[in-house]
């Protein structure tokens, strides 16, 4: 693994799965008395929120707690960005400071890998969403969650079908799962209206189709997009409810789906939007399990990053007693 | 796994010596526990994990009883995790009725600086409070760090500290074997401690 995690495309396959195995040992500890780990004591983790955010930030600020790290939580809001600090100053004060990573969100993509890469701070930079960018620890709890329902909770992807539905122009997370599920081997298919999908996604490493109801039946997985209603600034379709028509999961469409599929969403919903209410309730849909894998996955990310020294790869492991 | 045997290997015991050894120390933890009754056998892994169960299925052999056996993963709890890139986890397996109350008995391949074994009770105090904990080795090879030592051992090997102890188990590499190889002033790297 790198320094830094900047892209679902900095993890080759053994990083990956490295990333899931770790994550797996470390979700018993939400079963124990004392849900804490020593292995960061004395390391600072900031949590540098350009965006707003309750689930990601939460969900870092629980994992880096758990592995004893200090934490820093620094949204824009209310501090000196809101005054007009570029991410440079803000970043030089964070060095100052100490910060042995820095998990940012951003909303400019590319903004992550340029605090890694401008020599502005020496510590490790986790990419918790940029833009439209990428979202790559969303995309590992994703694969995590899949793997746990649909591989027993070992090994790869390989061969499973997972359909990701809805706006994949605005979407880091597709972007994300999209590269991080080919790597674990998995057939991703995107569906979208035509105005929702990203010049140059016939590039990607996946299917794009514009009619979910035929990729429904040989889905493992179909993951739901958000709307972005606040980066909707033209008309990509022509009404919500047609929308929800087109590309929305309701019952009649979830009864298509095989018996084992599971029902994903990233979050925060926009119910009877792209996901109807009963949908999003039934006993296939996984979404509040997302959430608690995402501590899990978060955990191994900030463990594989920050546990050891910095220098080569974790996967250059001695298994010694 | 690697292949564990390098061409300086000196075996000093084999399969049958292990198995042996296994035996006796089952038969001291039923003595000194008397009957085994609240005992809880964890493993360290990789190694101590199925040494812990071949000493569970002994202790049943005996007293014809179910022993709890687990593993347990140190790894988060190291003093040295900062002198090495981040190391993979190793499953960690608490045993349904838990430790609370009970004797655990800690089980691993080699003991040599005791930090794994200060790791091993830091990791418990985060999981239970055992009424007592005691240490099952294979192999005791001496130059403690710490103020630890063992209540069960297979077999007191003498070492220098530039030789490395390997412990092979046949769930894992294939075959028993406990191999000492170096001995050179120069050859301390990768060492189990």
């Amino acid at each position: 693994m790198n320094r830094h995690l900047l892209s679902a495309a900095d993890l080759d396959r053994d990083d990956a799965l490295l990333v899931l195995d770790t994550a797996a040992e470390l979700a018993s500890l939400t079963d124990r008395a004392v849900k804490k780990l020593p292995t960061l004591r004395g390391r600072t983790v900031v949590n540098l929120f350009y965006e707003d955010s309750t689930r990601t930030r939460i969900s870092f600020e629980a994992a880096a707690k758990r592995l004893s790290a200090d934490v820093i939580n620094f949204s824009a809001k209310g501090s000196s960005v809101s005054k007009g600090e570029s991410l440079k100053d803000t970043a030089l004060t964070l060095e100052a400071m100490g910060a042995d990573a820095v998990v940012i969100r951003h909303h400019s993509s590319g903004a992550p890998h340029r605090l890694a890469h401008s020599g502005w701070i020496q510590g490790s930079v986790v990419n918790a969403g940029d833009g439209t960018h990428e979202h790559p620890t969303q995309s590992l709890l994703d694969a995590f969650t899949m793997r746990k329902h649909l591989a027993g909770g070992v090994g790869d992807l390989e061969g499973r079908r997972v359909t990701i539905v809805g706006d994949v122009l605005h979407s880091r997370v597709a972007r994300s799962n999209v590269l991080l599920l080919a790597t674990l081997g998995a057939e991703v298919t995107l569906v979208a209206p035509p105005t929702l999908l990203p010049v140059g996604v016939e590039t990607w490493p996946c299917e794009v189709s514009y009619h979910l109801d035929s990729h429904l039946k040989d889905a493992d997985a179909v993951m739901m997009l958000r709307v972005q209603r606040e980066r909707m600034n033209a008309a990509f379709f022509p009404s919500a409810r047609e929308y929800s028509r087109r590309y929305g999961l309701d019952a009649r469409r979830m009864a298509l789906m095989p018996e084992h599929a599971i029902v994903m969403h990233p979050g925060p919903m926009n119910r009877g939007m792209e996901i109807a209410a009963e949908v999003a309730d039934s006993r296939r849909s996984v979404i509040v399990e997302q959430v608690g894998n995402g501590v899990s996955v978060r955990m191994a990310v900030l463990y594989l990053l920050l546990g050891g020294a910095q220098l080569g790869s974790p996967l250059d492991t001695a298994t010694e007693a | 796994m690697s292949e564990r045997t390098p061409d300086d290997a000196r075996t000093v015991l084999d399969g049958s010596e292990i198995a042996r050894a296994l035996t006796r120390v089952a038969h001291e933890i039923v003595e000194r526990t008397k009957g085994a009754d609240d005992v809880v056998l964890l493993g360290i892994p990789t190694r101590g994990a199925f040494l812990a169960r071949r000493v569970a299925e002994r202790i049943h052999d005996i007293e014809g009883r179910e022993i709890a056996v687990g593993s347990l993963d140190v790894t988060m709890y190291r003093d040295d995790l900062r002198r090495a890139p981040a190391r993979a986890l190793l499953p960690t397996e608490i045993p349904a009725g838990g430790i609370d109350d009970k004797v655990v008995v800690l089980v691993d391949d080699v003991l040599y600086s005791g930090r794994t074994i200060r790791a091993a009770l830091d990791a418990m105090n985060d999981i239970g409070r055992p009424r007592a904990v005691q240490l099952a080795v294979l192999v005791d090879r001496g130059h403690r760090e710490l103020p630890i030592r063992a209540d069960y051992v297979g077999k007191n090997i003498p070492t220098s500290t530039t030789e490395k102890v390997l412990v092979l188990v046949a769930e894992h590499d294939g075959r028993d074997a406990v191999l000492i190889t170096g001995g050179h002033p120069s050859d301390q790297s990768g060492e189990a401690r």
